[in-house]
């Protein structure tokens, strides 16, 4: 198991700071959800507990190490980050896409070990990509292609997973197929997931720890249950919501009041700001 | 439920890639049996197409009499002819080809973007440069001996201030392409002036040797290229896998634990030397930086490993049969090779932005 937290820690793009002074631990073999308004810096928070982006003060430390201070391929053995959008090389199959995981345990000479291949072939049937693994990358569909990338960040065999808005770009199916891989993989090989995701009713299904930024900081965290009400979806996100238990699964769904079909809301009889 | 998978896997990779892997070392890799046999093709086709182009000029020999002259035997006149005129060209253009096109290789794969070239980073530009100010300043004198020096030097400054002035907190390849890009222009303006300041027959010199030519080669302008071209393509491969990681992307390479900015000056030096040193003995060919590259990605893909060997081999064969049009064409008169290789470039150029266009 990694430790990854971050202590006392303040970024920003040039001057303006976008994060003030932050401590935050990352829930071990847990799946944290980070949500905000754009530009509420969750993104940016997630990169710097990458190491993709450098602290003004403070730090990230894995397992008590200050990463910017650790080798890089030392972090890229305990961590794995995968990049908003990220574009594959015109042509790279999925195999030798996935097979860029292995990089932090090659070298000039071991380039191709046996646990290389172990791995590659594990994190490709764990995606679900081995009848694909000799298609080109860029012929994949939507989904597919976030599961090569995934596949590429499982094959670097990390305990902690980062992901940066994994389900951008892809319809609802192909969204609930990314989150439910990586449930899976949360609840079978225990490994720590930590993502920003954008629908707030997702984050509450798929998370275990959620945590809500805002005003270049933490804003609140805990279980979806536990904390997500009109009050947070207010200040958080600047919206009016009814907050309801999920139907079909009991967690927080989110409602959100909006200038269409106000005759209904009449109707309904539910005060919007309850 | 294992055994199947793997079983699975088996074919699946069975079909394109062999692990060689060493009992006693540390040591394996994952063999691309398509670029094995791209390479070995490609490789071929450069025998016989030598065999061929020795063959080819004012006086004919036919391949089998250049196999002979190979072999040590045949006719005096043809050793001479072979040995003391063709080959030092074909050689040379081997080399050069070789070079640019591993240069195109590391700058296209770094940038991240098929249509880069060595000369977006300022090296042909600032070989240029160097040469014409030479050629022009000296009167065309002192040229000949220290035109590869000069070549090289301006290749690497106009390199270095690129590097400099898109530096900020690291390099990335946008910037170096925006920054690349306008100091290139400049520094073109700078060899114009250079060429129109200069007397007619020191510009001839000089345009001559903007278009690039391996016209009058000799050994020892290959046995000067050859160290170049054997050291940059022997680092080339060892730093291969750090162009698969840059290939996608800085975020994801550094997320890999590539350590990106040393790599990249890294990398960039390297393809300075390449292509400097390449400019510096033929001048500024065009587009074999461009074009092969693109092709050994068609043939097998954008892994480094496997697309440079592949590159070297079709910049080695696009820049032979450039030269061999370059001597042949109008014979008795010598046309420059590069004039060869833009006349291929420029349409392949236009077919690759048409392409890429059609396809997001």
């Amino acid at each position: 198991m990694t430790k990854l937290t971050a202590s006392n820690l303040s970024l920003a793009y040039g001057r303006q700071l976008i994060i003030d002074n932050l401590d935050f631990a990352v829930p071990e073999g847990r799946i944290t959800v980070l949500i905000g308004a754009n530009g509420s810096g969750k993104s940016t928070l997630l990169r710097a507990l990458a190491r993709l982006m450098k602290p003004e003060a403070g730090a990230v430390l894995l397992d008590g190490k200050d990463i910017a201070h650790t080798s890089t391929k030392e972090v890229a053995r305990k961590l794995a980050m995968l990049p908003q959008g990220p574009v594959a090389p015109e042509g790279i199959t999925v195999l030798q896409l996935v097979k860029q995981g292995r990089y932090p345990y090659q070298s000039w000479l071991q380039q191709w070990s046996e646990a290389d291949e172990r791995a590659v072939r594990a994190a490709l049937e764990a995606t679900g990509m081995t009848p694909l693994a000799e298609r080109p990358v860029d012929a994949l569909s939507g989904g597919q292609r976030q599961r090569a990338w995934i596949a590429m960040t499982l094959a670097q065999g990390t305990a902690t997973v980062l992901l940066d808005e994994p389900t951008t770009y892809l319809d609802l199916t192909h969204q609930i197929e990314i989150l439910d891989l990586l449930y899976t993989l949360n609840e079978r090989e225990g490994r720590t997931v930590v993502m920003v995701l954008h629908d707030m009713n997702l984050a509450c299904r798929y998370a275990h720890h959620l945590v809500a930024v805002k005003d270049r900081g933490i804003y609140a965290q805990g279980a979806p249950g536990d904390i997500v009400n009109a009050e947070l979806i207010r200040n958080v996100f600047e919206l009016d919501a009814h907050i309801i238990p999920d139907p079909l699964y009991g967690t927080p769904l989110c409602i959100p009041a909006s200038q269409a079909r106000r005759a209904q809301e009449r109707q309904a009889a539910v005060p919007v700001h309850a | 439920m294992r055994s199947k998978h793997l079983a699975a896997e088996k074919k699946a990779s069975g079909s394109r890639y062999t692990a060689l892997r060493s009992r006693r070392l540390p040591a394996s890799a994952l063999l691309d049996k398509r670029a094995v046999l791209a390479a070995i093709v490609l490789a071929a086709a450069i025998i016989l197409m030598v065999l061929f182009s020795a063959g080819i000029g004012t006086m004919r020999i036919h391949p089998l009499d250049v196999l002979k002259v190979f072999a040590g035997q045949g006719q005096e006149v043809h050793k001479t002819v072979v040995f003391q005129f063709r080959l030092p060209r074909i050689a040379l253009s081997l080399l050069v080809g070789a070079s640019l096109a591993a240069s195109g290789a590391i700058v296209q794969g770094m940038i991240r973007n098929p249509l880069a070239s060595p000369d977006l980073v300022g090296i042909t530009n600032g070989a240029a440069v160097a040469a014409t100010s030479l050629i022009a300043l000296t009167g065309g004198a002192a040229s000949v001996r220290w035109l590869p020096l000069a070549a090289i030097c301006g290749a690497a400054a106009a390199a270095l201030l690129i590097y400099v002035l898109a530096w900020k907190r690291g390099v990335t390849p946008l910037r170096l392409v925006l920054v690349g890009i306008g100091l290139s222009s400049a520094l073109s303006a700078i060899t114009s002036v250079m060429v129109i300041a200069s007397p007619l027959r020191i510009a001839g010199q000089a345009l001559v040797w903007l278009t690039g030519s391996v016209y009058g080669a000799a050994w020892s302008g290959v046995l000067t290229l050859l160290p170049w071209t054997a050291a940059g393509l022997a680092l080339a491969f060892v730093l291969a896998r750090q162009v698969s990681a840059q290939q996608l992307g800085d975020d994801i390479a550094v997320g890999l634990g590539s350590r990106l900015q040393l790599q990249r000056l890294a990398l960039l030096a390297l393809s300075v030397a390449l292509a400097g040193s390449a400019v510096a003995l033929a001048g500024g060919i065009a587009f074999i930086g461009l074009m092969a590259p693109h092709m050994a990605r068609r043939l097998v893909g954008p892994a480094f490993g496997a697309a440079l060997p592949v590159a070297a081999l079709c910049g080695g064969l696009l820049m032979l049969a450039a030269d061999l049009a370059a001597r042949t064409v109008f014979m008795p008169t010598e046309i420059p090779a590069g004039v060869f290789t833009a006349a291929i470039g420029a349409p392949f150029f236009i077919y690759l932005l048409r392409r890429r266009r059609s396809s997001p």
